[in-house]
């Protein structure tokens, strides 16, 4: 078999990909392989572009969307939503806010899930563990009133009035 | 050593606040990350890094590191300036300006998940405190495919699974496990071939669960394969020996004597040989010594070895003498 780029010398570089059951199959030969940079070829079914499907709005891109939404732009990079949609990646740590109301759906889709309850830099740790402390009572405060454990509950109150001071005062 | 995991694995990925995530980013910026992060590195007093900037490796030596598995390809492609800090026992590395700002990875032989996890957050813990990361409360870390968000983790394990494969069962595996969130890849992950019946498994979701349960959930995974490729063996074993004992001691007996061979059949050879010294059926070879020749065999890791540049053929002869001394 002959290179594919070249068509002159013999292919010896076989780059296959399988991606979702989808074969795309590359022969190069040595010279070619290293001008591409080995393993830089197109990747029609890259996460990115599936991401780019799962970022369009199951009705159809043209249906429901009215012309504004086309131009948020972070404040950050300038990367407009569009162009995020396309390429399936934020531009900076800024688009995440500039974004922020549409990547809910996004990521309930993605992970399931938008919340993030992992590791908390120590930093800028221990404001975001208080504030996880409060949320966690307060769901324990919902509970106990429920259950009609009033006393139980002025005790988480008086927890969660503790933290919310201690907030107030950094 | 491990008769069913070859390797453990674990990525966090990691961005700098202030400056444009990669896809924005120009050389000048991307050289600047390079240099914070040099700076940073070299403060560590714990672990010993060596530095390389990609555009300044000859190309051998690239793939080299993409061979054993300490960069990826796709540091490789970046079109702005990467780098990448590798430790003196090459376990774990720090690419810088791939798809991330940081990739911080640590890879053990066997399943040593946990230590790996230690690590990257010893790392991780070290280059937060003098680095401004990308957090928010709500999202976590910050990164530049929505994929990554959250914690940032993948956990991988690399996974020898020949009679699994030979019993024709991997489809529905693979079937299964992508429903509970977990990702199947080849040797060299996203987008690779399956070869040697080497499978990589790894989390899919990296948002909304801590880093151990996401851990714990692959592991849990992990060993139920294990076990079922174990079955899969005995089962083989008892069913089929007289055909299993004459493929493995074929595939063995070509890897002893051939003159000329091809990295993709002596994977596919030394996938063989590797099940059946689990299988108790090799005694003279140990699966360590498989294991560093299952290294040794591919492409740049030949010429790496014999310090010269090849043309294909040569390499085919150089790695048939290389397994044959390896093995004698």
């Amino acid at each position: 078999m002959m290179c594919e780029n070249c068509g002159k010398r013999p292919a010896t570089v076989h780059y296959t990909q399988i991606i979702n059951g989808v074969k795309t199959e590359m022969h190069l030969c040595e010279v070619c392989a290293k001008q591409k940079g080995t393993i830089e070829f197109d990747a029609p079914f890259s996460v990115t572009n599936f991401l780019a499907g799962i970022l369009e709005p199951a009705f159809g891109p043209q249906m429901i969307k009215p012309s504004f939404e086309m131009q948020i732009t972070c404040r950050g990079c300038g990367m407009t939503f569009e162009e995020f949609k396309r390429s399936g990646r934020f531009g900076c740590a800024m688009c995440y806010n500039s974004f922020s109301e549409k990547l809910y759906p996004i990521f309930r889709r993605i992970h399931g899930n938008t919340k993030h309850v992992g590791k908390i830099p120590t930093k800028m740790g221990e404001n975001i563990a208080i504030k996880r402390e409060i949320d966690k009572l307060k769901i324990e405060l919902n509970i106990a009133i429920k259950n009609e454990e009033f006393e139980r509950a002025a005790e988480i109150r008086d927890k969660i009035r503790e933290l919310e001071k201690k907030l107030s005062r950094e | 050593m491990d008769d069913v995991v070859v390797t453990s694995r674990i990525r966090l990925a990691r961005n700098l606040s202030d400056v444009p995530f990669t896809i924005k980013m120009n050389d000048y910026d991307a050289g600047l990350v390079i240099e914070r992060v040099r700076d940073v590195i070299s403060k560590n007093k714990q672990y010993k890094f060596d530095f390389y900037e990609i555009k300044k490796l000859p190309f051998l030596k690239r793939q080299v590191l993409i061979e054993k598995h300490l960069i990826s390809p796709a540091l490789v492609s970046a079109k702005i300036k990467s780098a990448v800090a590798i430790d003196q026992n090459e376990n774990i590395s720090i690419m810088i300006n791939e798809e991330d700002h940081l990739r911080i990875q640590v890879l053990y032989r066997g399943q040593n998940i946990q230590r790996a996890w230690e690590d990257a957050n010893r790392i991780d813990d070290f280059l937060e405190g003098h680095l401004p990361y990308a957090y928010d409360e709500t999202w976590g870390y910050l990164t530049s495919c929505p994929t990554n968000v959250g914690t940032g983790l993948r956990a991988s394990f690399m996974l020898h699974l020949p009679a699994l494969t030979l019993l024709g069962y991997m489809k529905e595996i693979i079937e299964t496990i992508t429903k509970l969130g977990i990702a199947v890849r080849g040797f060299y992950g996203e987008g690779s071939e399956v070869v040697g019946n080497l499978y990589q498994i790894s989390n899919q979701i990296t948002l909304g669960q801590p880093e151990e349960d996401i851990i714990a959930n692959v592991v849990s995974i992990t060993n139920q394969i294990i076990e079922q490729e174990r079955q899969a063996r005995l089962k083989l074993l008892s069913e089929n020996r007289s055909f299993i004992e004459d493929k493995v001691y074929r595939s063995y007996g070509i890897l002893k004597y051939a003159r000329n061979i091809s990295s993709n059949e002596a994977l596919k050879l030394i996938s063989d040989v590797r099940m059946g010294i689990s299988m108790g059926i090799i005694k003279e070879v140990t699966i360590d010594k498989i294991d560093v020749l299952l290294n040794l065999i591919q492409p740049a890791m030949i010429q790496d070895y014999f310090g010269r540049e090849m043309t294909p053929e040569e390499r085919d002869i150089k790695r048939a003498e290389l397994i044959r001394k390896i093995l004698d």
